[in-house]
C-alpha cells in the first residue's frame, strides 16, 4: 500500500483549518450560539423589572448592567471550549500534532469571541436603548464591549483547560474566571459612566487595549500548560 | 530526515497513584522493528504508551527518539509520531471528511478529498464522505480513525488496542496496512489483546508485569 503524497499547509493555512472547523461545529449546535445571547437579553431585561420604571436611576446603572450581563453570558459557554475535543481524544491529537497548541487555543479563543462575545457587542445597543441611554454613550459600549470580550474569551480559556475534566466545571470556572475579570469590567463600564459625566475616555480604551494585548501574548501560554496538565 | 530512526527505553519506569507499575525498561526499536506490548489488565500498557507520546511525564529513566530524550525534541518528534489511542477523535457532528480533513491540517497537510474518497474505499467505506461520524457504526469509527494512519507521514506509530472493535477483513487490512508501514522503515509499538500476525516479521516482545 502506498501512501499518498500531500500538499504542505502554512501555519496560517493550519489556523484557518482550525478555526474553520470550530464555527462549523458551533453552528451545528445553534443552541450554543444563541444561549449567551438569549441570556445576556433576559438578564439586562429583568434590571428594569427589578429596580422600577424610573428612567434617571436606570440610566446611571446602564453601563455597569449591561457590562455584568455580558460578562457573565460570555462566561456560559466557554466551558465548552475545549470539553468536546477532550471526550473524544481529539485534544490529544492537537497536543501530539506538529503544530503548536498554542495556536489552536488562539484559533479557540478568536471563536468564541466571534461566536458568542460579538453578538453581544451587536445586542448591546438594543438594550443600552431600553435603559434610556443614546447614541454616544451606545457608541462607547459598543467600543468597549468590542475591546473587552476578546479579552473575556482570552482569560476564560485559562479557565477552561484548567477545569477539563472535573466535575461540576462550571462552577468552578465561574470562580477562577469571575476575579480575573475585574478589570476588565472595571475599565469597560467606567469608560461609559466617565463620558456620560463628561470626561474623557482615552484612558480607559488604552487600558482595555493594553488588557487584550497582554492576554494575546500570556493565556495562551497558560492555557496551553493547563491544557498538557489536563491531558496527563 | 533521519535515514534510520531509533526509539529506545532507557530504564523507563512508572508510578501511579503511588504504585510502581513497571520499573527498569531498557529496549531498543530500530526502523522495519515492532514492539508488542503486553501485560494483564492495570499492568500499564496505555500509561506505557501515553508515555512514549509524550503525553504522560516519565517518572523514571527516559525515552530517546535518535538518540535524543523525546521531551528535548518535542516539535520534531511530534511531526514523526502518530498515535491512536482509545479513543477515536472523530468529532460526531462533522462529516468523515471534515474530521480527516482537519486532522491532516493538524500535521500540516492539505487534504484533497479524492485522496481522502481512496483512502477510505481502501478501508471498506467507500462514498462514506459525505456522513456524519455520528451515522456510522463503532467499527465503521475505529476504521476511519485507523485511515489516520494511512494518510500520515509519520515514521513512529504508537497504537493502543487498534484491534478492538474490527471485524477479521479490517484486522488484516490494519495488519497488512502496519507491514507495509514496517516494509517502508516506520516503526510501531502496539498493545493488543488479540495475537495478530503482522506479516511475517517477529515482534519484539516486551512483557510488562507488577
Amino acid at each position: 500500500m502506498s501512501r499518498p503524497a500531500l500538499q504542505k499547509l502554512s501555519t496560517g493555512g493550519v489556523m484557518r483549518a482550525a478555526l474553520q472547523r470550530e464555527i462549523a461545529l458551533a453552528l451545528r449546535q445553534k443552541g450554543e450560539v444563541l444561549t449567551p445571547l438569549v441570556f445576556f437579553v433576559v438578564i439586562a431585561s429583568l434590571f428594569p423589572l427589578g429596580v422600577g420604571p424610573e428612567s434617571a436611576l436606570l440610566l446611571r446603572m446602564a453601563p455597569g448592567v449591561l457590562w455584568v450581563s455580558a460578562l457573565l453570558a460570555a462566561m456560559l459557554s466557554l466551558q465548552r471550549l475545549f470539553a468536546m475535543d477532550y471526550a473524544d481524544g481529539s485534544l490529544e491529537q492537537m497536543a501530539l500534532s506538529a503544530t503548536p497548541l498554542g495556536l489552536l487555543v488562539v484559533a479557540k479563543a478568536l471563536s468564541h469571541f466571534l461566536l458568542s462575545g460579538l453578538p453581544l457587542v451587536l445586542m448591546a445597543p438594543v438594550l443600552g436603548l431600553q435603559f434610556g441611554m443614546e447614541g454616544r454613550s451606545l457608541g462607547i459600549l459598543m467600543l468597549t464591549l468590542l475591546l473587552g470580550t476578546p479579552t473575556l474569551s482570552l482569560i476564560g480559556s485559562i479557565g477552561a483547560a484548567l477545569t477539563l475534566g472535573v466535575r461540576g466545571a462550571g462552577v468552578l470556572l465561574s470562580l477562577l474566571i469571575l476575579p480575573l475579570y475585574i478589570p476588565v469590567l472595571i475599565f469597560g463600564a467606567g469608560a461609559v459612566e466617565a463620558d456620560a459625566a463628561g470626561l474623557g475616555v482615552g484612558g480607559h480604551l488604552s487600558l482595555l487595549s493594553a488588557l487584550l494585548v497582554l492576554s494575546v501574548f500570556f493565556a495562551p501560554l497558560a492555557t496551553t500548560a493547563a491544557l498538557k496538565i489536563s491531558l496527563e | 530526515m533521519n535515514p534510520a530512526p531509533t526509539l529506545s527505553f532507557h530504564k523507563l519506569g512508572c508510578t501511579r497513584g503511588g504504585r510502581p507499575l513497571f520499573q527498569g525498561i531498557d529496549s531498543q526499536l530500530k526502523a522495519g522493528q515492532w514492539l508488542y506490548v503486553v501485560g494483564a489488565n492495570g499492568a500499564g500498557k496505555t500509561s506505557l504508551l501515553r508515555m512514549v507520546c509524550g503525553l504522560s511525564p516519565i517518572d523514571a529513566g527516559d525515552i530517546l527518539w535518535n538518540g535524543t530524550p523525546i521531551h528535548d525534541q518535542r516539535d520534531a518528534y511530534h511531526q514523526d509520531l502518530c498515535y491512536l489511542g482509545h479513543l477515536n477523535a472523530l468529532q460526531e457532528s462533522m462529516t468523515v471528511h471534515e474530521n480527516l480533513i482537519f486532522t491532516a491540517a493538524l500535521g500540516g497537510h492539505a487534504l484533497q478529498k479524492p485522496v481522502a474518497n481512496d483512502v477510505l474505499a481502501r478501508f471498506g467505506l467507500p462514498g462514506r464522505g459525505h456522513q456524519l461520524v455520528r451515522h456510522l457504526s463503532q467499527g465503521q469509527k475505529r476504521r476511519v480513525a485507523l485511515s489516520r494512519l494511512a494518510l500520515s507521514p509519520a515514521r513512529l506509530w504508537v497504537l493502543d488496542e487498534p484491534f478492538v472493535a474490527m471485524d477479521d477483513t479490517g484486522v488484516r487490512l490494519l495488519a497488512d496496512l502496519i507491514d507495509a508501514h514496517l516494509a517502508q522503515g516506520g516503526l510501531a509499538v502496539l498493545t493488543s489483546h488479540q495475537l495478530v500476525d503482522i506479516g511475517q516479521r517477529p515482534p519484539q516482545l516486551l512483557e510488562l508485569r507488577t
